[in-house]
């Protein structure tokens, strides 16, 4: 049997993920990315093998990719996070024309060509505004977890209005919020809809047609997906993978680079086929 | 009758009373807090001048509508440049670097403010920027000025963005650079905005650096070098006061010009 595996390390998480010759995913792991970035590429890769009880020497082909890419030093090769979420959106819903990545440090929109090949894209490269970062930020200000983010927000009616587009000034801008009394809902609310905002633009940017895919690590977050469905219009396409997308994309790139290997064909797996 | 000025900053309230010859007799400074009109009493009695010898009171900063016992309130801008003229007569463009702003002033002749221009959009060219990179070292902010002088070569830090700066911070540690040279890049990252900001005021010298951030000599010694021209700054301990003796200058020329029109009024 012959595996692949896609290893995506983000500013703020690691992904790995492993497939099958169909395109299947056998194996998954998550992890944060802290400080060493190398150790931690190999063990999120080394989870995932695990947990599908996969030997390393029956994967054929590697993967690199997100910001940290250069650092999976055992992989055969690196290929951009735009590319992967691309492949790995339009893999999991085959319909997609637009994917909308958001991370811990970076938003970027994608047009894509069926089978998931990159058209356009545009991101935030000069500023943090409106990624995962800028929750952060205000999840530190508020004291609150993470993951309790969007449920707070979710319960807010009257969303403050969120001036600050800078994530380093938006701590002080939500704790003068809440020192002018506002409820921790309401002014969730407001910051969830300010990044919703930005994000919308980018993806104005690239085009709003079809089917968009939501990629990245917020996509975990329900009140964010809410904002930019309203801002949309439409519902978007958001699966228990999206977390994964761009290491399920890589991980396809390296079972075609390794079925290519072995058949000498370069045959490319169809968008779809390998749908879990 | 002397002449107050009390700057109502974000994080610290500053006063200063001149003389009616423009002397200055004191400064009282004290942490701002919420309630800002208790914070600019405060202040105002911790230059230990009598009440009852100030006759007239100019309020600027953040918080400056909030004092109550204002006579006039000025700008940040105004305040500044005022008091920069009154350290350097001979100031035309003044730049103030603070906690979240970053702000350049181009004066006239007569030391009015000609034209400005602000950042307070993007923490990447303020105090901000030094704090976070510094933070991501390990460092608190007090530790830079120490820091940064033991920097023999500065690393490059391209400046776009303070949450940015963290991934450039931690590659260049991991390539093994010293956190003095980091913070050193840092600071010339940081004054190249600063200059891009001040060449569009049409800055002319002589120029003058106010603000929080002038506390690490290092942001001089760049300053000269990238502008190829020296750069003024406030004398310790009084550059913090800089907004306040402004604001306590301006109300000084004020109250003086209200007499002489006053008295032109009366002999007519």
């Amino acid at each position: 049997m012959l595996y692949a595996g896609g290893v995506d390390v983000g500013s703020t998480q690691t992904k790995a993920i492993v497939v099958d010759e169909q395109g299947q995913i056998v194996g998954r792991s998550l992890m944060p990315t802290g400080a060493n970035v190398v150790v931690i590429a190999e063990q999120a890769f080394k989870a995932a093998l695990d947990q599908g009880e996969i030997a390393e020497a029956d994967v054929g082909y590697v993967i690199g990719t997100g910001y940290g890419r250069y650092r999976v030093e055992f992989g055969d090769d690196q290929v951009t996070e735009i590319v992967c979420h691309a492949r790995g959106a339009a893999n999991m819903f085959p319909r997609t024309e637009t994917v909308i990545d958001m991370g811990g440090q970076d938003t970027k929109a994608i047009r894509v060509r069926p089978g998931g090949d990159v058209l356009d894209f545009c991101m935030n490269d000069k500023c943090a505004a409106g990624t995962g970062r800028f929750l952060q930020s205000a999840a530190a200000a508020l004291e609150i977890e993470l993951d309790d983010l969007g449920p707070t927000a979710l319960r807010g009616t009257k969303p403050v209005r969120i001036s600050t587009t800078c994530t380093v000034f938006a701590e002080s801008e939500v704790l003068s919020w809440l020192g002018r009394g506002r409820k921790i809902e309401d002014i969730l609310l407001g910051v969830h809809q300010s990044i919703g905002k930005r994000s919308f633009g980018l993806l104005k940017r690239v085009g709003l047609e079809g089917e968009i895919t939501f990629t990245g690590g917020v996509t975990r977050n329900a009140a964010m997906v809410a904002a930019l469905e309203e801002l949309i219009g439409r519902p978007l396409n958001v699966s228990e993978e999206s977390h994964y997308m761009g290491a399920l994309g890589a991980a396809l790139i390296a079972l075609e680079r390794a079925i290519g290997a072995t058949t000498g064909a370069g045959e490319k797996i169809a968008a779809g086929e390998g749908a879990a | 009758m002397n002449y107050a000025g009390i700057d109502v900053g974000s994080t610290y309230t500053k006063a200063a009373v001149v003389s009616p010859d423009g002397t200055l007799l004191g400064t009282g400074l004290c942490k701002t807090g919420f309630k800002l009109e208790q914070a600019a009493e405060s202040a105002l009695t911790a230059t230990q001048v009598p009440r009852s010898d100030i006759g007239y009171v100019a309020s600027t900063g953040y918080g400056r509508h909030q004092v109550a016992f204002r006579d006039v309130q000025i700008t940040d801008l105004t305040a500044h440049s005022w008091g920069a003229l009154a350290f350097f007569p001979k100031t035309r463009t003044v730049l103030d670097v603070g906690g979240q702003t970053m702000k350049a002033m181009r004066l006239d002749d007569s030391g009015r403010v000609h034209s400005f221009r602000l950042n307070d959009k993007c923490a990447a060219g303020t105090g901000a920027f030094l704090e976070k990179t510094a933070s991501y070292l390990g460092y608190p902010i007090e530790e830079i000025g120490a820091l940064v002088d033991e920097s023999t070569e500065p690393v490059e830090i391209s400046g776009v963005c303070a949450v940015f700066a963290e991934s450039e911070v931690i590659n260049h540690v991991s390539n093994g650079a010293q956190p003095a040279d980091i913070v050193h890049g840092a600071i010339e990252s940081l004054i190249e905005r600063s200059v891009r900001l001040m060449k569009r005021v049409q800055m002319e010298p002589e120029f003058t650096l106010v603000g929080g951030i002038i506390r690490f000599a290092k942001m001089a010694e760049v300053m000269r070098v990238q502008l190829g021209d020296d750069v003024n700054v406030p004398p310790e301990p009084l550059v913090q006061f800089t907004g306040a003796i402004g604001a306590a200058m301006l109300a000084r020329q004020r109250q003086q010009q209200i007499r002489t029109e006053t008295a032109v009024a009366r002999a007519g």
